[in-house]
């Protein structure tokens, strides 16, 4: 299969406090050392606590941030060193989808405009040409062409992430990156959301890059899932491999966390124990060690390096060597 | 969330015929209703209005209405305290002060509200770079505001006068430079606001280009404060006018500027006190009707204010 996108080596730091002089002294880790690549077709899920990195490395992907350091290749070509004017045209095969369904619409625009913008943006379209678009897509998401002169408050949450799917749609993108599309809504709507995310992947052979803290629905939508935890990624897997064979220690106590609607059903729950560490002194060594049952000396010495210890199953720990 | 038995139903209707939601009530017309009825509410806001409106159309066919010819000399009426014929008394010329204030409202209010636009849009644009391009733009637009906001206004429009030299051009540029600064800082913070919300990085994402940014999605979210500090500033512009006017930097003296009548009628404050108290009283009502309707604006704009 074809790679349409692959990080290599990314980290992402932000400056928090300052010097007397007004130069940063200390630095949020927040991506470090990201690799992964992304095939066309797929569903590459990104999962992990809150904190962990997953939305950075998504807006280090769509070059709303710039990496410190780390190439980010898309459709064959390096971006991370692009300015906003070459970025552009690469943009049309890059569309985002946004976990806040109410912010990511300009509350005084009609939907009709908010939908047509990358149209606008993109294409030499008329007007007429750019409705007739936005009607054909409000179908598709399953709203109507009688919403398109609408304002987004005159609709529901899961309604708005429809109005944001479609937008994401309207340049035909290759890759659409989806932050947390369905956490802000109902449970009952997150799976009509899912569900027209699935269809739409078939119809237009999209690739998505899924970031999601929601291990049961990863489950669900994904080809294969990477896991962060302080923005390291510790594990990336195919869903198979990673739901029956999951190898890392902090993996294992995730996965351990996810609910079994059965009450019969007794499983052993890790509990994790202390607090994640902070992301301005990274540790050391693995960045897990400190809440790691299975920690050896050599955890808090050295940091674990990436390995494939079965085809397409990387881990980043010490005790698979 | 959907707890009433309806939406229960409706949750549990197929994929299909879940999502096209009819029972949408609020639309743009009744939002616009809305913002009617909260400003109806508040009297002195209603009050201030009503008389911006009759200042407007005074200023605009005052001079037609006016009983006497406002530049007619009476010498058989002198400083006449007013009376059925002459309302508001008569002056040391005798001219009809009435038909004065009513010819002079155009002057005034043209001044105040002229340099009012210019000031606002220059600040606004000022504002606007300064809170999108951040870096040396900004540090060179807030640097200059505080310089001129270091004079009281009064004082700065003074200067500038000064230097010009008197006259009604320059009473404008004068009053336009002190209501640069103001607009610069109220928009330049409500620009960084917009610009931090999730939608105009989304628009960055999809890929728009600064002015597209700036004017399509930014600038429209910051309007309101925009309106507000707006219609504040017409009362504060139409007292530097009127007062640059009575220090005799303004209007030329036989023209009926309010402020100008006011610094003719200084030497007769014992024998004629009308010829004081009525045109103090109008720009004292003007100044106070753009103040209350002002404040009104921004309670009614403001949606944590009920």
């Amino acid at each position: 299969m074809e790679k349409i996108l692959s990080l290599k080596n990314v980290s992402k730091t932000f400056p928090v406090g300052k010097t007397l002089l007004g130069k940063p002294d200390k630095f949020v880790h927040a991506v470090n050392n990201v690799s992964f690549d992304v095939y066309q077709g797929e569903t590459f899920s990104i999962v992990g606590e809150s904190g962990c990195g997953k939305s950075t490395t998504g807006r280090l992907i769509n070059h709303l941030l710039a990496p410190d350091s780390g190439e980010i290749h898309f459709m064959g070509k390096e971006i991370t060193k692009l300015t906003q004017d070459e970025m552009r045209p690469m943009r049309k095969d890059m569309q985002m989808i946004f976990q806040d369904p109410a912010g990511s619409l300009n509350p005084r625009m009609r939907v009709e405009d908010l939908i047509a913008e990358p149209l606008l943006i993109h294409t030499n379209m008329n007007k007429a040409e750019r409705m007739n678009v936005v009607n054909e897509l409000l179908g598709i998401v399953g709203l109507s062409s009688k919403h398109a002169k609408r304002y987004p408050h005159e609709f529901s949450g899961g309604q708005k992430q429809r109005i944001g799917i479609a937008r994401a749609l309207t340049v035909n993108p290759k890759l659409i990156i989806a932050d947390e599309p369905i956490s802000a809504l109902d449970v009952s709507i997150q799976a009509q959301v899912l569900n027209l995310l699935h269809n739409l992947q078939e119809k237009f052979s999209l690739t998505y890059v899924f970031i999601s803290h929601d291990l049961s629905v990863v489950e669900m939508i994904s080809d294969r899932i990477a896991v962060m935890y302080l923005g390291f990624v510790v594990e990336t897997a195919p869903k198979e491999l990673l739901y029956q064979n999951s190898l890392h220690p902090y993996t294992k106590a995730l996965l351990s966390a996810v609910p079994i609607p059965d009450p019969g059903h007794h499983k052993e729950r890790i509990i994790l124990e202390g607090d994640i560490p902070s992301t301005i002194d990274l540790p050391k060594g693995c960045p897990f060690a400190a809440r790691c049952r299975a920690c050896k000396p050599e955890c808090l010495e050295q940091r674990p390096v990436t390995r494939e210890v079965e085809p397409g199953h990387f881990v980043s720990c010490h005790l698979y060597k | 969330m959907s707890n009433t038995p309806k939406e229960q139903e409706k949750s549990n209707l197929s994929f299909e015929e879940n999502y096209i939601d009819e029972n949408i009530i609020a639309d743009k017309s009744s939002r616009t209703k809305e913002f009617i009825k909260k400003f109806m509410k508040r009297k002195t806001a209603v009050a201030g209005l009503a008389v911006i409106v009759i200042l407007v159309i005074i200023a605009i066919i005052g001079e037609y209405i006016a009983p006497y010819d406002p530049a007619a000399y009476d010498y058989d009426n002198m400083l006449a305290g007013p009376s059925a014929a002459h309302w508001f008394g008569t002056d040391h010329y005798g001219r009809d002060i009435f038909s004065r204030i009513l010819a002079g409202t155009r002057l005034t209010l043209g001044v105040s509200l002229s340099s009012v636009i210019v000031g606002a849009a220059l600040g606004t644009v000022l504002g606007l770079l300064a809170g999108y391009y951040g870096g040396v733009i900004e540090m060179l637009v807030m640097r200059s505001s505080d310089v001129l906001f270091s004079f009281p206004d009064i004082l700065l429009a003074i200067a500038i006068v000064a230097i010009l030299g008197p006259g009604i051009i320059n009473v404008f540029i004068a009053v336009m430079v002190f209501t640069v600064p103001s607009f610069a800082r109220i928009m330049r913070s409500s620009t960084l606001a917009v610009k931090s919300s999730l939608y105009v990085e989304v628009a960055q994402s999809l890929g728009c280009k600064d002015g597209r940014l700036l004017f399509v999605h930014i600038f429209p979210g910051t309007i309101q404060s925009l309106i507000v500090n707006f219609t504040m500033r017409i009362g504060s512009a139409i007292m530097a006018a009127s007062s640059l006017s009575f220090l005799g930097f303004g209007a030329n003296v036989t023209d009926p500027e309010w402020g100008a009548m006011l610094s003719q009628s200084r030497s007769y404050l014992n024998v004629a006190p009308h010829m004081v108290y009525l045109p103090g009283l109008v720009i004292f009502i003007t100044v106070l009707a753009f103040n209350l309707f002002g404040d009104g604006l921004r309670d009614t704009l403001d949606p944590k204010i009920k």
